[in-house]
C-alpha cells in the first residue's frame, strides 16, 4: 500500500496544476458548506432560542372549564341501565363554579418534582392580570410573578432585560420589570412609579426596575414581571398561591410523554413544550435540508471535476498503466492507485476547506447584525458545532472516492498488450 | 559485492557453481545448467489463436515450443506471422488463447488476474521496442518499482540491487536522471534494467533493438548475451533483425502461425 501511495503521489506530482485546481473545488465546496451549516444552524439556534429560553419544557397549570358530565347525563345513564333505549341530549346547563385559577397543593407538587431524576428545575409562577393606569386611560398588562433567581438561571431572564439590574427585582419589594412596549406607551423608565389595579379592584403603587424585551413586539406589550412575593400581595393571596409551575428537564423530547404522566399523577392540565410550539421544530428542518442540499450539490460539483481530471490523467498515462501491469501490478493495484490519487485530492481540499470553513465563520461571525427584535445579539450568529465539520470531511472523501472509482476501474481494466502492441 | 560480480541468480537457482567458466564458452555452460535440472522454464503446447473481429482469422495455429534455463532464443518471421501475439501469450499478458503455457512448470491457463500478475512480477523479465520507463520517475526508481511490488526484499536492499544492475549497465551515473533525459539506448539498457531487479527466470523481448541504431542494438545484444551465459537466465526475443537473430542459440522461425524451423 505504501508503494502504491508513492506512485500514486508522484503521479500527482506529475499533474500539480490540475491536482490543484481539483482540490480547490473541493476545498471550495467544503468552505461553504461548513460556513453555511454553521450560520444556519447558529441562525436556527437563535431563533429557537427566541422561544425556547424562554418557554418552560412542561407548564402546569389548572384551567377553568366545563364539567364534562353533566348532571343530565348521569340520569341517562341510570334510565339506560334499566333497558330504556339510549338517546342524545342537548342539554348543557351546568358552568364552571367559582374556582380560583390556583394550583392545588402546589408546594407538594413541586417538592415530588424536585426529587424526579428528570426534573433539571422547577420554578413556580403566579400570573395575574393587571390594569396600568395611565392618565385616564387603562392599559391591559399580565405581571408574572417569577421566582427571580431561578429564572436568570433557567430561561435567561438577565439576558433579556435591556435596562436595569434584574438582581434588584429579586431584592426589592414592590418593584416591577416593564415589557420595552409597555414601557413606552407608558413613557416610563427606571425608577418611575406605575399604578395597578387588579381584576378585583386592589390598587398598588410599584416602582419600574428595568425594561424587558423579547423580541416579540405584541409580548412586550403585554408582559411584565416582578418578584412572586409582590404579585401574592398584590392579588392578596397567601403565600402558597402559584397559578402554573415550570418545568425544564434534563432531555427536551421526554416532555410530551411526561406532561401527560403529570397531568395524570396531579390532576391538572400540563401542556409541553412541543405542543405548545409545534412551528419551531418545522422552520428549523426546512432551513436544514436546504443547507444540506447545497452543500452536497456542491460536493457532487466538485466530485464531477475530480472525476473529468482523473479520467483525462487515465488516458495521459496509459503507457505508464500498461507497463505496471506488465511488470506485475495487477488490476486491484492499479485501481488502488488511481483511487489513492482520488482520495489525496479529496483529504487535500477536504482539510484545507475545513480551515478556510473555520475563517470564513469566524468573518460571518464578525459581521455585525443589530436588530430592535434580539437585544442581545449584536453579529450574525454561527454554529462551530465540530458535527459539521467531520459530515464535511466524510462528505468530501466518500465524493471523491465515488468519482476516483470509475476512473479507477477503468484503468484496472486496460489491457496492457493493447497498449504495447499499439506502439 | 564489486560490480564486477556477476549478478545472483533467482533465488531457487542454485547452479552458479563456477561463475568463471561461462566467460569462454557462451553457449555450453547454459545449455549444462539447463541439462542439470533438466526443465523447461517454458513450455508451449498446442497453443492457437484467432481474431474474431471482423472475421475469424487465425493467427496462431498448433504452435508448441519449449525454452530451457539459460537459452537465448529468438523468434523471427515476416510481420504478420503471429510471432508477436505468441511472445505476449507467453507473458501471461493475453489469456483468450487455446492450448496450454507452462511457465516453471507450472500452466498458466484459467489462474486469476492476480496470481499471472505474481508470475510476470516474480519470473518475467519484459523489454519492448518501446522503453515505457515511467517519466514521473527517476531511472533508479523506474529499475524499482517492480521490485518493491514483489516485496520480497526491504526499500534498501531493492534500492541496492537496482543501483547494482544499473551499474552491470553502465548506467548508474544516471541513476538519479529523470528517465527523459536520456538518450534511446540508454532508457532500452535501463528498461533491460529493469526486467532484471527480481532475478526473473526468463526475459522476453519484443523488438528490443527494433528502434535502435546498429552501435546500440550490438549492446543490447552483449547485454542479452551475457544474462544468458552469465546468470542462467533464459531470453525469448521476438525479433525481425536476422542479424541479430542468427547470433542466438537457437531461432525460432515462423511463418503463418506455424513454427517451421
Amino acid at each position: 500500500m505504501k508503494l502504491l501511495l508513492s506512485i500514486a503521489l508522484t503521479l500527482l506530482r506529475a499533474k500539480l496544476k490540475q491536482s490543484i485546481v481539483a482540490a480547490v473545488g473541493v476545498m471550495f465546496s467544503i468552505t461553504m458548506f461548513v460556513t453555511l451549516l454553521g450560520f444556519m444552524n447558529g441562525l436556527n439556534t437563535l431563533l429557537d432560542g427566541l422561544i425556547l429560553n424562554r418557554t418552560p419544557h412542561i407548564r402546569l397549570y389548572n384551567e377553568l372549564q366545563a364539567s364534562p358530565t353533566q348532571p343530565i347525563q348521569h340520569a341517562w345513564a341510570q334510565h339506560a341501565a334499566v333497558g330504556a333505549d339510549s338517546a342524545h341530549h342537548f342539554i348543557r346547563s351546568v358552568k364552571p363554579k367559582d374556582e380560583l385559577p390556583r394550583l392545588r397543593n402546589a408546594e407538594a407538587v413541586m417538592q415530588a418534582l424536585e426529587n424526579d431524576p428528570r426534573v433539571l428545575s422547577v420554578s413556580p409562577r403566579l400570573v395575574a392580570q393587571v390594569f396600568f393606569n395611565v392618565g385616564t386611560v387603562d392599559l391591559n398588562g399580565q405581571v408574572n410573578g417569577i421566582d427571580v433567581m431561578d429564572e436568570i438561571r433557567y430561561y435567561r431572564f438577565a439576558d433579556y432585560l435591556v435596562q436595569g439590574d434584574p438582581h434588584d427585582l429579586a431584592t426589592g419589594n414592590n418593584t416591577i420589570v416593564l415589557g420595552k412596549g409597555l414601557a413606552d406607551m407608558m413613557e416610563s423608565g427606571i425608577g418611575d412609579m406605575v399604578q395597578v389595579t387588579t381584576a378585583t379592584g386592589e390598587r398598588t403603587m410599584l416602582r419600574v426596575s428595568g425594561i424587558f424585551q423579547s423580541g416579540i413586539a405584541d409580548y412586550d406589550k403585554v408582559q411584565c414581571y416582578a418578584n412572586i412575593k409582590t404579585v401574592q400581595k398584590l392579588l392578596t393571596r397567601p403565600g402558597s398561591y402559584y397559578t402554573d409551575i415550570n418545568v425544564k428537564l434534563k432531555d427536551l423530547l421526554q416532555a410530551p410523554a411526561m406532561a401527560r404522566e403529570l397531568s395524570a399523577r396531579f390532576d391538572v392540565d400540563a401542556v409541553d413544550i412541543q405542543t405548545a410550539n409545534a412551528q419551531f421544530e418545522t422552520g428549523s428542518d426546512v432551513r436544514n435540508i436546504i443547507s444540506y442540499a447545497v452543500g452536497v450539490v456542491l460536493l457532487i460539483v466538485a466530485g464531477f471535476g475530480i472525476y473529468n481530471i482523473l479520467n483525462m490523467m487515465i488516458y495521459e498515462k496509459l503507457d505508464a498503466i500498461a507497463i505496471l501491469k506488465a511488470t506485475g501490478f495487477n488490476g486491484a493495484d492499479v485501481r488502488r492507485i488511481f483511487l489513492l490519487l482520488s482520495m489525496v485530492i479529496g483529504l487535500v481540499g477536504g482539510v484545507s476547506g475545513l480551515l478556510f470553513g473555520f475563517l470564513m465563520q469566524n468573518l460571518v461571525d464578525s459581521i455585525p447584525f443589530i436588530t430592535a427584535a434580539l437585544p442581545t445579539v449584536t453579529t450574525f450568529p454561527v454554529d462551530y458545532n465540530p458535527k459539521y465539520y467531520i459530515i464535511a470531511v466524510t462528505f468530501a472523501l466518500l465524493t471523491t472516492w465515488i468519482a476516483g472509482w470509475f476512473p479507477a476501474r477503468k484503468a484496472s481494466q486496460v489491457d496492457p498488450v493493447e497498449i504495447i502492441r499499439g506502439k | 559485492m564489486t560490480s564486477t560480480e556477476p549478478i545472483t541468480p533467482n533465488s531457487d537457482g542454485s547452479t552458479a557453481g563456477d561463475p568463471a567458466a561461462p566467460k569462454t564458452s557462451a553457449m555450453s555452460p547454459a545449455l549444462d545448467a539447463a541439462d542439470s535440472r533438466g526443465s523447461n522454464i517454458l513450455e508451449v503446447r498446442n497453443v492457437s489463436k484467432s481474431f474474431h473481429d471482423p472475421v475469424t482469422v487465425p493467427v496462431l495455429k498448433k504452435v508448441s515450443l519449449e525454452v530451457k534455463r539459460g537459452e537465448f532464443v529468438s523468434i523471427t518471421g515476416k510481420s504478420g506471422c503471429g510471432k508477436s501475439t505468441l511472445l505476449y501469450i507467453l507473458s501471461t499478458m493475453d489469456t483468450d488463447y487455446e492450448g496450454e503455457v507452462m511457465i516453471d512448470a507450472e500452466p498458466t491457463r484459467g489462474l486469476s488476474g492476480e496470481r499471472l500478475a505474481r508470475i510476470r512480477n516474480e519470473k518475467i523479465g519484459f523489454v519492448f521496442q518501446f522503453h515505457y520507463l515511467l517519466p514521473e520517475f527517476s531511472v533508479l526508481k523506474n529499475v524499482m518499482l517492480p521490485g518493491l511490488k514483489l516485496g520480497k526484499h526491504s526499500a534498501e536492499e531493492v534500492e541496492h540491487r537496482a543501483m547494482k544492475r544499473l551499474r552491470d549497465l553502465d548506467m548508474h551515473e544516471h541513476a538519479f536522471k529523470g528517465a527523459n533525459q536520456l538518450s534511446g539506448g540508454q532508457k532500452q539498457r535501463v528498461a533491460i534494467a529493469r526486467s532484471l531487479i527480481n532475478d526473473p527466470l526468463i526475459i522476453m523481448g519484443d523488438e528490443p533493438t527494433g528502434n535502435l541504431d546498429s552501435r546500440n542494438s550490438g549492446i543490447v545484444f552483449d547485454i542479452f548475451k551475457s544474462i544468458s551465459a552469465h546468470h542462467e537466465q533464459s531470453l525469448l526475443v521476438v525479433t525481425h533483425d536476422n542479424d541479430f537473430a542468427s547470433r542466438t542459440d537457437r531461432i525460432i522461425e515462423m511463418d503463418d502461425g506455424k513454427v517451421i524451423g
